[in-house]
């Protein structure tokens, strides 16, 4: 075996990566770690270097609570056998690399753009020439939707090809909202400029994406927050869980028409974004996490009020989650739509709750603890049918858990110890990987630096990545109205996907 | 049913009498105050990670700013940010905020078009452009319109199609990708239209400024009929925004 095991968050020297030959890097990554059913892939990507690309590859071990990581570098005009083409987890990630440096893969299942960067290998086309998948026929019909949908959302592209009103194929087109931020975490080099990115990433997952980041800079500066600021980092990670969780119910209910659980569930969310206004003064969470300190420390104060948010939060909740779940014409939109079976969860490489949903055991909290995890060990609530009822009832039960959680932190929350001192640059030649487990799924932060230590690369995976293609495959043959509803289950980000 | 009356009574009043006077915790970042004392003025825009401060005398530009708050943990006595979220302006110049001069920010009267009264002032949709938004001001937006906030009462709504549409609100700092759909979106909405850039990102590209994935010449080809700064906005600052923006005068 030819790879480097490192635990999440652990800085390694960017030379201890081992470098294989790209037959060999195949059958390792491919064949050899992911034949354990508890390892995934969290990240795979390229390096641009001065005639060629450096190729990283971390699969993630959930029973060793490991990151194996190793290295090729390959030639742009090197014909490459695909990953994908063995096991469809790689299938984005491929793509990726093929439009980020024009790698040339012989056998990929489909080749096409991600996001259309501005830095892309190739000018000639832009996002209007995407390559959609059709059938000629005429009995089928296809419906674009998007990028502009009909709500306030982010903009992507969804192309169905129908018959009848069942959906027989779904193709998701995205890049609308792509920004650029790898690049910016580059070229933006104060630090406050770089948390500001990573809260920046999916305004939705704030404290998520910020958590990633600050872990990983604290790593690569090798200093240690105390427990309390690790405490604090924590509530706030799963009070994010627990607020966007209540508001994507209360959407679910928008879908079906079902007015009065839109409605307690919407208002019920706002008591939980205000009191993250009263902590830090932004209703998501903005300027709250910060590298080696924080502005706004939780207080005593706070603590109480927490406390009484979450007894009036619960009982409300309690009530109107009932009503919801015993609602016949609401089980009737949520049972055995969007279904997406084990089998198919795993082939495609599920991360989160769409991993969950299926009865996937895939949680970081559990397998890759950081931060208070680590002082027990999480059980992830799990699934069995992968339906849209699944991934309502797992939002129902995480927001119990998220409760829980916090009441416990609120208990145990240690006494200040210290300061930190000014953060230093970061270690040179170095290499960390970061992993949290967002509400919506695995995130995955990591960086390189060179012999001054300054950033020279920086990757962040959105759990979006892996789990927009399963919607795709959780829509076919169900009737196209229902899809308004699936996708709201699913909850993905287009701005985390596009970066 | 009877359960269902339950779980109403339950809720009890969930919305804000008055939209103008909600009071906002006190930690809330809103409107910014500038006091004269003196300060290493090259140190402190340093420090900023937009841009926003300038110096001489020190100004924060509202259009720029995120909101974090550095600035006035560092120079406490220098910057304090007031729980003021009235804060949208239909001038881009008002969002500067300058030492030593503490106004509130108000839109501009003279200069909003005449027709924006005459046609919208009972009645406002909107279409929204989400063009690189993190989805942050995205969620404010939705909010606006919940059992809260609930904009619907004052007849200005969120709709789905442009041609419906009496405006456009954009949000994000409008990547390339998102140029052209946001070009052919604002072209379907008929005559006369507004559009309002809400959020720090829409208004000055914020944090993504410089990117080579953006581009911002929608901006430079029509008039921008309101400011809405914020990271993310807050729904009180858009709402009482619009409403000044569509309020009858005599
Ligand atoms: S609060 Fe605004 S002005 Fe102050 S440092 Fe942050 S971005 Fe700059």
């Amino acid at each position: 075996m030819n790879y480097i095991s490192v635990k999440n968050n652990q800085t390694i020297s960017f030379n201890e990566i081992p470098e294989l030959e790209y037959p060999l890097f195949l059958e390792q990554n491919v064949f050899t770690l992911l034949k354990n059913e508890t390892a995934h892939c969290v990240s795979y990507y390229g390096i641009k270097l001065e005639n060629c690309i450096k190729l990283i590859c971390c699969i993630a071990d959930d029973s060793e609570n490991d990151i194996k990581i190793s290295s090729c570098i390959v030639h742009v005009n090197e014909p490459l056998n695909s990953f994908a083409h063995h096991n469809l987890v790689f299938e984005k990630f491929e793509r990726e690399i093929f439009e980020n440096f024009g790698v040339n893969y012989t056998n990929h299942p489909w080749l096409k753009p991600v996001r259309f960067p501005a830095d892309r290998f190739s000018k000639n086309t832009s996002i209007k020439d995407y390559p959609f998948f059709t059938i000629e026929s005429e009995e089928l019909h296809e419906v674009g939707v998007g990028p502009i949908h009909a709500g306030i959302i982010e903009p992507g592209h969804f192309r169905f090809i129908c018959n009848g009103e069942q959906i027989l194929h779904l193709e998701t087109q995205f890049g609308y909202q792509h920004r650029g931020i790898e690049q910016l975490f580059l070229s933006k080099k104060k630090l406050l400029q770089r948390s500001t990115l990573a809260e920046n990433i999916s305004g939705d997952s704030v404290v998520a994406h910020s958590l990633a980041f600050v872990n990983l800079w604290e790593s690569l500066c090798n200093v240690h927050p105390d427990q309390s600021l690790k405490f604090e980092r924590i509530l706030a990670l799963e009070l994010e869980r627990m607020a966007i969780h209540t508001g994507d119910l209360s959407a679910m209910c928008t879908d079906i028409g079902y007015q009065l659980g839109s409605a307690v569930l919407g208002r019920l969310r706002t008591p939980l974004i205000n009191f993250f206004q009263k902590w830090c003064g932004n209703r998501l969470a903005k300027g709250l996490i910060r590298v080696g300190k924080t502005n706004f420390p939780f207080t005593q104060e706070l603590e109480v009020e927490l406390a009484k948010i979450l007894d009036d939060y619960e009982k409300d909740f309690e009530e109107i989650s009932d009503e919801l779940f015993s609602l016949p014409s609401a089980l009737v939109r949520f049972e055995k739509t969007g279904v997406v079976s084990t089998e198919l969860a795993t082939k495609l490489g599920n991360t989160g709750m769409a991993a969950r949903m299926s009865n996937i055991k895939r949680d970081i909290r559990y397998s890759h603890p950081h931060d208070w995890y680590c002082e027990f060990v999480h059980e992830p609530i799990l699934k069995q049918n992968g339906d849209v009822y699944a991934r309502a009832r797992l939002r129902k039960k995480e927001i119990n858990q998220s409760i829980a959680y916090i009441r416990q932190l609120i208990k145990t929350f240690p006494v200040r110890e210290f300061e930190l001192p000014p953060i230093s640059t970061p270690s040179v030649n170095s290499f960390t990987i970061s992993l949290v487990e967002g509400w919506r799924g695995e995130i995955c932060h990591s960086a390189i630096t060179n012999s001054n230590g300054e950033l020279v690369h920086y990757k962040i995976k959105d759990p979006s990545f892996h789990n927009w293609l399963s919607l795709s495959i959780a829509v076919r043959n169900n009737e196209i109205s229902d899809f308004p509803i699936c996708n709201k289950s699913f909850s993905l980000s287009y701005c985390g996907h596009d970066l | 049913m009877l359960k269902n009356l339950n779980i109403l009574r339950h809720q009890g009043k969930q919305f804000i009498p008055d939209i103008s006077s909600a009071k906002l915790a006190n930690t809330f970042r809103g409107r910014p105050v500038i006091s004269s004392e003196e300060v290493d003025e090259n140190e402190l825009m340093e420090l900023c990670p937009t841009n926003a401060i300038s110096a001489n005398p020190v100004c924060i530009d509202l259009g720029k700013c995120t909101f974090c708050g550095e600035c006035a943990i560092n120079f406490p006595k220098k910057i304090q940010f007031t729980n003021d979220y009235k804060i949208a302006t239909n001038i881009r110049e008002n969002l500067i905020v300058k030492a030593g001069n503490d106004e509130l920010i108000q839109l501009n009267v003279e200069t909003i078009r005449k027709e924006i009264q005459e046609y919208f002032s009972g009645s406002l949709k909107l279409r929204q452009v989400s063009a690189g938004g993190d989805n942050s001001c995205e969620l404010e937006l939705n909010a606006c319109s919940n059992v809260n906030f609930d904009m619907g009462r004052f007849g200005i709504d969120f709709v789905a199609s442009p041609r419906h549409a009496d405006g456009i609100v954009i949000t994000g700092p409008i990547t390339e990708n998102m140029s052209r759909p946001l070009q052919i979106c604002y072209d379907a909405i008929p005559d006369p239209k507004i559009v309002i850039l809400a959020g720090t990102d829409a208004i000055s590209g914020g944090i993504f400024e410089g990117s080579p994935a953006l581009n911002r010449s929608f901006l430079s080809k029509y008039k921008v009929d309101l400011y809405v700064p914020g990271n993310p906005i807050h729904p009180l600052t858009f709402i009482n925004g619009v409403l000044a923006l569509i309020q009858k005068r005599k």
